[in-house]
């Protein structure tokens, strides 16, 4: 009997990082099913695409700085990175698009910073935007319109696309995406002559409020399994909802809160990439006030900014402001009167 | 229907309590030997009052606590004490204490017992004696004296009082088992702690998964004060803060008490054990301690006497050492793991678990934290666990102190929900450990320097003062100069002059003599004629001693007045008292001489 000496507890009940990375991977697939369901294979081939290249990347970046890879790659993480590009980035984007967006996260926003846990940044949203102001052209002209539409692409026109470089073969097959097209066209026309246009179909936002829907579906689950809290899904959205009914109820000059809602990559950036633990805030009520913030800035850039979408710089930017956001939120504690804020030997 | 109230955070680990509730408590029976530890729990230990080869009875106070904190340690059955030794005693560290060790003669022999009829025609002191004579200790975890904290300060009345039979943490039936079975004994415990405390409300907590015990406990109090409350099961309800949060909806504020909310809190073990002490006289013996796990056949709860070796206890549920992979005194989420079976079981040991591999698996390896926050999710205290475990990992123990780690009731409930697998609880108690011992360097330190600015103030006031008097004789001493030093140096001159020159030539003259009359001696061996001049040496020693004294009067006087002729005046006095000394040797031996030639 050689007797093991352990430190309490003794007994563990966690799901471990990489059970948990798996849960927020099937918890996107109805997501991902919406999307290819309404704007074909595009979204279908980033996703494995930039899975392929996030595992890779991360793979090097470990060998290279002598951390044992399996372990690593084990946890799953660089394989929701991956995932989260491939969602967000547009049906027909360029491989090599995805490729610059992919490594920057990988590399520079997560390996560069000490990898898993130490990244002050969101790494999708570091290669997302990243992307977005280099590529503008790529990125805004590459989001496939409904397939409902007549003469949508096939898998193999669409691989040909992304990998072959046939740009302009598929010209007719894009289509601006409902918050640009509201927000360049509603300067010069009524509400109601922006919406004809087939971007909008027939709904809220032709595809994309099933997209959004499906988004939320995933996120709730995720909430309910406890892989997230509601704190900041719920605070972002209802920041969001709150500003667009206190700027934009004239939907003759900004876009309607329904479309803020369910047109854009609201609903993935509300329970998907906001709530990535390792650069969110930590307590429940900082989780509320980065959530709040993220959405006033959404509203912000979308409405008066120059991006038709904001959740990429939204995040970002909060992500900025976490250190301090923390500092100040932390819980009362048992016992005391109140919590105890700021830094200690400062005043706050 | 009595409002309960929830507290954050907690978790729900499997139970595993069924394993030991199958079978009623048992006897565990006399070991070999019993090893009585000197100090069982918080306090100062106790002071053997026996010897090796002394014969003792069951019930014989053997140890006791004669200042500070403490109770008495009693023999736990009749026999023969055999050492007081240093031996493994349960503690984390695995260190070795002072133990009597016991060897039992088998008869189990009572020492004489005096049970108190009733107890309410005593004074509420003498009854806390009771406790304390009784040796009892709280038998839920830490074992703090149970007569200490019945008696609150006299500022903090308690107006509730709970009997904390929560139990919590998986794998410990001991509680349960002693409520199905002892309720009457806990109830009559309960009912003299109500009696000492008079607490407006008396509440006996248990989770709502041990009906057995809940039905019993309130069988027994049925039509008393005492209110059995059904609280939902969440571990870990059993803390007594939490308990406490639960029941009354109050927090004891940090770094304070329950009764300083009006509440206190005691196990239901520990009620057995009063009732005992006063009802029956029987001291704290024996306890009952849940042997589980799956590295035994038979798993169940012993009463076993206090110093039984675990491996006895163990031997008992059926022990299979080669399936064990962890050995673990209490619960699985705050017990620690020993490392040998030789260890007794104390006051305080609720349960033994002997684990298997597959049962209580080592933990995966260390991952880095995600900040997912599910630590801070189950935190009952709401803490932010993560952060603690950063700053504690940087060795930033201010910002860890200053986000509460000393709140930090080490549950575990944080390491046990970690994704990443990280020992939160052991990364807390460095920090603690690492922030007591630099509080206490501080303090050291701090000693140092306060002994060191004293010193420092000294010597300059010293300095000062050495400096002030040496102005102020200065002074004195150029008015007493005036006066005195001719007068003085004229006398230490002459005294000088005329002794020494005296004494010299009455030496010399007396060696002549002496020479003159030994030749005269050894050639007529005829007796002296010529005899030493004793009364010229005798005049002389009074002369010297005269000086003498003239001059240490002087001396005297000039140390009064601290003049600066004190120096010289001092080497005066020193050559006199030489030339008394050579008088009176001239004279002793002048006197030999004239006695030896007079006998010739």
């Amino acid at each position: 009997m050689s007797l093991v000496q352990q430190s309490s507890p003794h007994a563990h009940g966690a799901r471990p990082t990489s059970r948990v990375m798996l849960v927020v991977i099937l918890t996107t697939l109805p997501g991902l099913v919406a999307q290819t369901w309404f704007f074909g294979w595009g979204n279908l081939i980033n996703v494995v695409w930039c899975v392929l290249l996030a595992l890779g990347a991360e793979a090097a970046m470990l060998k290279l700085r002598h951390k044992p890879v399996a372990f690593f790659l084990r946890d799953n993480t660089a394989a929701v990175t991956g995932l989260l590009l491939g969602l967000s980035l547009p049906q027909f984007a360029p491989w090599w698009v995805s490729a610059v967006a992919v490594i920057s996260a990988i590399i520079l926003a997560k390996q560069l910073y000490g990898g898993l846990g130490a990244n002050p940044f969101n790494p999708a949203m570091v290669g997302y935007a990243l992307v977005l102001v280099s590529f503008p052209v790529a990125m805004t002209t590459n989001w496939a319109g409904a397939v409902t539409l007549p003469d949508a692409p096939g898998f193999g026109e669409t691989l040909n696309t992304i990998f072959g470089g046939q740009q302009a073969a598929i010209d007719a097959w894009t289509m601006a995406t409902p918050l640009d097209e509201y927000k360049h066209k509603i300067a010069s026309h009524t509400a109601a002559e922006v919406l004809q246009h087939p971007t909008f179909g027939t709904g809220v936002a032709q595809g994309w409020e099933w997209v959004n829907g499906a988004f939320l579906l995933g996120g709730l689950a995720l909430v309910a399994l406890r892989i997230i809290t509601w704190h900041i899904p719920v605070s972002l959205l209802t920041a969001l909802g709150l500003m667009s009914l206190a700027f934009g109820s004239n939907a003759d000059q900004y876009a309607p809160l329904s479309l803020h809602l369910l047109a854009g990559g609201t609903m993935l950036g509300a329970f998907f990439i906001a709530t990535d633990p390792v650069s969110a805030a930590t307590s429940h009520q900082g989780k509320l006030i980065y959530g709040a913030c993220i959405g006033v800035l959404i509203y912000t850039i979308r409405s008066w900014g120059n991006y038709p979408d904001a959740v990429a710089f939204s995040v970002l930017l909060m992500n900025f402001a976490v250190p301090f956001i923390d500092h100040y939120t932390p819980p009362r504690t048992y016992g005391h009167h109140k919590p105890r804020r700021g830094i200690p030997g400062k005043a706050g | 229907m009595t409002q309960l109230w929830n507290f954050p955070g907690g978790i729900h680990p499997p139970e595993n309590k069924h394993q030991s509730t199958a079978r009623p408590i048992r006897k565990a029976g006399l070991p070999e030997r019993l090893v009585l530890p000197l100090q069982q729990h918080i306090g100062a230990p106790a002071e053997p009052l026996v010897q090796p080869g002394d014969k003792v009875l069951k019930g014989q106070k053997l140890a006791d606590v004669t200042s500070g904190m403490g109770v008495p340690v009693h023999a736990s059955t009749s026999g023969t004490i055999v050492g007081i030794e240093l031996l493994p005693v349960p503690h984390p560290s695995g260190m070795s204490d002072w133990c009597i060790v016991l060897e039992p003669d088998g008869d189990d022999a009572w020492c004489e017992l005096s049970p108190i009829a009733d107890y309410r025609q005593l004074h509420r002191d003498d009854v806390l004696n009771l406790i304390r004579d009784a040796g009892i200790s709280g038998m839920g975890g830490a074992g703090f004296p149970t007569n200490i904290k019945l008696r609150p300060p006299s500022d903090r009345k308690v107006s509730t009082l709970i009997i904390n039979g929560a139990e919590c943490e998986p794998y410990i039936t001991a509680d349960d088992m002693a409520m199905r079975e002892r309720a009457d004994q806990i109830h009559g415990g309960i009912k003299i702690m109500s009696w000492i405390l008079r607490p407006e409300r008396c509440v006996i907590a248990i989770e709502d998964n041990k009906p057995e015990a809940v039905d019993a406990m309130r069988k027994a109090s049925e039509g008393t004060q005492a209110e059995v409350v059904v609280v939902p099961t969440k571990y870990p309800s059993g803390g007594e803060k939490q308990l406490i949060q639960i029941l009354t909806g109050m927090e004891v504020p940090s770094g304070g008490i329950p009764a300083d909310i009006g509440v206190m809190c005691q196990n239901v073990g520990t009620a057995m054990a009063v009732y005992r002490a006063i009802n029956r006289g029987e001291p704290l013996i024996s306890r009952i301690t849940t042997v589980t796990g799956a590295g035994v056949d038979d798993p169940g709860n012993f009463e076993a006497l206090i110093g039984t070796p675990t491996r006895h206890l163990l031997d008992q549920a059926g022990f299979h050492p080669e399936r064990v992979n962890r050995l673990i005194l209490g619960g699985p989420m705050m017990g620690y793991t020993l490392e040998d079976t030789s260890v007794p079981v104390i006051k305080t040991t609720n349960c033994l678990i002997a684990a298997t591999e597959n049962e209580l698996p080592m933990p995966p390896p260390e991952q880095p934290c995600i900040r997912c926050g599910m630590c801070a999710e189950v935190c009952p205290m709401e803490l932010l666990p993560q952060q603690l475990f950063w700053h504690a990992r940087a060795q930033d123990f201010d910002r860890a102190e200053h986000l509460n780690l000393f709140d930090c009731i080490e549950c575990g409930a944080c390491s046990y929900v970690c994704p990443s697998s990280i020992p939160l609880v052991q990364y807390y108690r460095y920090a603690k450990g690492e922030i007591r011992t630099q509080r206490a360097e501080q303090i050291k330190a701090d000693r140092a320097r306060e002994r060191f600015e004293a010193r420092q103030a000294r010597l300059e006031r010293e300095q000062e003062e050495k400096e002030r008097r040496r102005e102020e004789r200065a002074r004195a001493a150029a008015q007493a100069q005036k006066k005195k030093q001719a007068e003085a140096e004229k006398a230490v001159a002459e005294g000088d002059a005329t002794d020494e020159r005296s004494a010299r030539a009455a030496m010399v003259q007396q060696a002549l003599e002496r020479k003159k009359a030994r030749p005269a001696a050894a050639a007529t061996s005829e007796a002296s004629t010529e005899k030493p001049d004793i009364e010229s040496l005798e005049k002389q020693l009074n002369q010297a001693k005269g000086k003498l004294e003239t001059m240490e009067s002087m001396l005297d006087e000039a140390r009064a007045a601290q003049a600066d002729n004190v120096e010289k005046l001092e080497r005066a006095v020193a050559k006199n008292l030489d030339r008394v000394k050579r008088a009176e040797d001239a004279l002793t031996e002048a006197r030999k001489q004239l006695e030896t030639e007079d006998g010739q």
